[in-house]
């Protein structure tokens, strides 16, 4: 039995990590967790771009990857920003207590 | 050259508007428009009079006119209109007369508008109108007359209501240009009917431009048949009619006339100019431009006649009734006009042309000698308050008497021949088509017009400068006005006399008075020339007569054709085996020479004409000299309560059909509801939905992925090749 990994296994992981990240977002009040599991989905997708570059032997898959990590990156600075900014101001870090589009 | 004439007096208009208004100085701006006018009215009597010039006298097979080629307008297809000018021997004439007597009363208005606020407006909009009446006049195709016909009634509408402060002003300036307006969709409508049928709008010939004339084409075409269907059957008779109801409007004809009285509420230079002399006569002008038209649409020309003849009495005996002396001379001119499109109608297009001349003297005077005794009398309109003016304004008084003979139609004064001809032209009229008697039955309606002209302008002469001097007294009849009696008696010799005018207004009312004294001479016709040997000869005729006769002529190919034609205009008859009328012979400088029988009879009319007016000019004296303040009859000084009739028939119907039709329940009903109900939707929608926005992060996410996985669900129940055509 050929154990060598195929590319469904790759695609199964990325999906299960993927559905992590969209039940996280989905059921975490804590800022910190929801951007925890934002990144969560995106690297879920990296995973995919590359399972798919080395299957089809493509590179350009591998440089979406870069894209997105260099995008996530960006996200972080700018949404760890808005998180700090936000628990100074309500000294909580639960969505729920930001939810009338005002300070 | 042509085109000097028309920029000159642009040019002046210009100037004025430009450098006048900053000047403010009332001898420059009086010199800039005065020279203006005066440089056409140089270069058209050179054009008319020179060798081979427009007029070409003594050519009688000569009617080429002088053409000045300035640019192609507008060329689509086959359309094409030209900015070019023409002056043949009918706008020659005009061109004459309306540049003449357009400077003397640009001088009489330097005069009389002394000391304005609006000087400099004045001149350059009297300027501006000139520019139009003569592009009007000298325009060779249907367009540009066009042009020049919304320009004078632009420059009508500003003069009129020139005066700001005037409260009447205004509306009578709306009432002029919407009343022309009714008339211009006529002529513009007719304007087109004749593209359509002819191909051309030109009035002319001309070949270097592969341009074809429009009324020569027209003048190739059968004769209408008369009657009440060939008004509608698109044709001839089609065209003109709309081109008479561009007439009507113009030249202030029943149904169209009521804006003619109210635009005396302008400077009366501007009423002596515009609305006597020049503009109001550009309806005849047009119809006698467009005589090739009219003489192939009998059922026109019936109209024309019946117009003309009801306009000329019914405004004859609103005239009697009224007080205000330039109301008299409104009234008077609307008759006038009235006697002019029967001329036309008659098929007497020279007699009308004629008129035309004379009237615009006689009439130009009358109305400057009304405006030199308002200006006597400060600004004081009323007949009722003047009498007795002969002795302060002794030249304003004789020079008027001129005019007065010449619209009574007193021999030798201008207006006799001009009436007596159209009067003659009309009894002798006769053919095929035309009900019996027709002829005579207009005759006597001028006729009756003839006397009750003579009445009314004796009244007015008499009301304002003979009997007692009324300008003293407190109470007359029963209106009042203390404040301006108290201004009379108080300085009873002092400034609130009247007073003679100035020499800028004396001497165009004596040239004026001379050319309305003599200015008919040179259409004396040969009934009464041969009296004395044949002179003088009737030059106008002999002038005008090829250009308009030529026309029918050429069409008079079958025997119907011309039998048609002969109700049309009395054709000569033959003397002495001799054809009487041709223009190829020499012999009499293309003058009509009628038979013996006829000549006896036109003689015998002309003396009819003179007892007609020497009886009017009685009956007017007896009646007015002893009792100038006799009560007239109701009706009549309520103008047959047509302006109320009109209110209450067309007026007040469109005013409560806009505001309740148009504007409550359309407008506001289904337009404003339209737009309301719309946005109003948009609200309760937007209201609806804004319950999605909950506020939490949460949600929204849960949205979102909802979201994601229909779309996803969907291609994945559809299959991939939905996206196909994504990637194609």
């Amino acid at each position: 039995m050929n154990m060598a990994p195929q590319l469904s296994w790759y695609l199964a992981l990325s999906a299960v990590l993927f559905t992590i990240g969209v039940v996280g977002v989905l059921v975490k009040r804590n800022v910190i967790s929801m951007f925890m599991c934002i990144e969560l989905m995106l690297n879920a997708v990296n995973l995919t771009f590359v399972a798919f570059s080395s299957f089809f032997r493509d590179v350009s898959g591998q440089l979406f990857v870069f894209i997105v990590m260099t995008v996530a990156a960006a996200e972080a600075a700018v949404g760890l920003g808005i998180i700090i900014s936000i628990f100074r101001n309500r000294e909580s870090l639960d969505v729920d207590d930001s939810s009338v589009l005002k300070l | 050259m042509l085109r000097y004439i028309i920029f000159a007096p642009l040019a002046g208009a210009v100037i004025n508007w430009l450098v006048g208004r900053r000047l403010r100085n009332e001898r420059f701006i009086g010199l800039v428009a005065c020279a203006s006018v005066g440089v056409s009215t140089l270069i058209a009597f050179y054009l008319a009079f020179k060798s081979n010039g427009a007029l070409h006298i003594g050519e009688p097979n000569d009617t080429t006119p002088i053409m000045d080629h300035l640019w192609t307008w507008i060329q689509v297809g086959s359309f094409r209109a030209d900015f070019g000018l023409a002056m043949d021997r009918l706008s020659g004439i005009y061109a004459l007369f309306v540049t003449f007597v357009g400077l003397l009363i640009h001088i009489f208005a330097t005069g009389y508008m002394r000391g304005d606020g609006g000087y400099y407006r004045f001149f350059a909009y009297l300027n501006l109108f000139m520019f139009a009446m003569l592009t009007l006049v000298l325009a060779d195709n249907f367009l540009l007359m066009f042009v020049g016909w919304e320009g004078v009634g632009l420059c009508s509408y500003l003069l009129i209501g020139f005066y700001l402060d005037k409260e009447e002003a205004a509306p009578a300036a709306k009432k002029a240009f919407i009343a022309n307006r009714v008339g211009d969709w006529g002529f513009i409508l007719g304007l087109m009917l004749i593209f359509f049928t002819t191909g051309s709008i030109s009035f002319f010939d001309k070949s270097s431009l592969g341009v074809k004339s429009a009324l020569q084409t027209i003048a190739t075409m059968p004769i209408d048949g008369f009657g009440w269907h060939a008004i509608f059957a698109g044709g001839i008779t089609s065209i003109a009619v709309l081109l008479f109801i561009g007439a009507i409007g113009k030249s202030a004809q029943i149904p169209l006339f009521v804006w003619l009285p109210d635009a005396m509420a302008g400077p009366t230079p501007v009423s002596a100019l515009i609305h006597a002399a020049t503009m109001v006569t550009a309806g005849v002008y047009m119809v006698v431009r467009c005589s090739a038209i009219y003489t192939h649409a009998p059922t026109a020309m019936f109209i024309v006649a019946i117009t003309g003849a009801a306009t000329a009495l019914f405004a004859a005996t609103i005239g009697i009734a009224q007080n205000d002396i330039k109301k008299v001379l409104a009234y008077s001119t609307i008759s006038q006009l009235g006697y002019m499109f029967l001329a036309c109608g008659m098929g007497a297009f020279v007699a009308a042309i004629f008129h035309v001349m004379t009237h615009a003297f006689f009439k130009a005077q009358l109305f400057l000698g009304s405006g030199s005794v308002i200006n006597g009398m400060h600004h004081e309109q009323d007949m009722r308050r003047m009498g007795g003016l002969r002795k302060y304004m002794p030249v304003t008084w004789l020079t008027m008497c001129a005019g007065w003979l010449a619209i009574c139609g007193v021999p030798i004064f201008a207006g006799f021949f001009s009436k007596d001809e159209i009067l003659w032209k009309t009894w002798s009229a006769s053919g095929s088509g035309m009900p019996p008697g027709f002829g005579k039955a207009l005759w006597f309606i001028g006729a009756v017009t003839a006397l009750l002209t003579a009445v009314y302008m004796t009244r007015l002469m008499v009301m304002t400068f003979w009997g007692k001097e009324r300008f003293h007294v407190a109470q007359i009849d029963n209106l009042r006005d203390e404040n301006h009696a108290q201004g009379h008696a108080q300085v009873n010799n002092l400034r609130h006399t009247p007073h003679e005018s100035p020499l800028s207004m004396t001497i165009p009312l004596i040239v004026l008075a001379v050319l309305s004294t003599v200015g008919g001479l040179v259409g004396v016709p040969y009934a009464i020339s041969s009296l004395t040997g044949g002179h003088p000869e009737n030059y106008f005729e002999q002038t005008l007569e090829p250009a308009i006769s030529a026309v029918p002529n050429t069409t008079s190919n079958s025997a119907e054709a011309a039998n048609q034609l002969r109700w049309l205009s009395p054709p000569p008859q033959p003397v002495d085996g001799k054809p009487a009328f041709a223009p190829t012979q020499e012999s009499n400088g293309g003058e009509a020479i009628p038979s013996a029988a006829e000549i006896s009879q036109e003689r015998l009319f002309a003396l009819i004409s003179v007892a007609i007016a020497l009886l009017g000019i009685g009956i007017g004296w007896l009646m007015f000299q002893s009792q100038p303040l006799r009560q007239m009859p109701r009706l009549l000084e309520n103008k047959y309560y047509v302006d109320e009739i009109y209110d209450a028939a067309i007026i007040n119907p469109i005013h409560v059909g806009s505001r309740v039709g148009l504007w409550k329940l359309f407008d506001v009903g289904v337009i404003d509801g339209l737009i309301h109900d719309l946005g109003r939707a948009v609200i309760d929608f937007g209201k609806t939905i804004r319950y999605m926005q909950i506020g939490f992060v949460r949600a929204y996410a849960a949205i979102i992925l909802a979201g994601a996985l229909i779309i996803i669900g969907y291609f994945a129940y559809n299959g991939a090749h939905v996206l196909r055509f994504l990637v194609r």
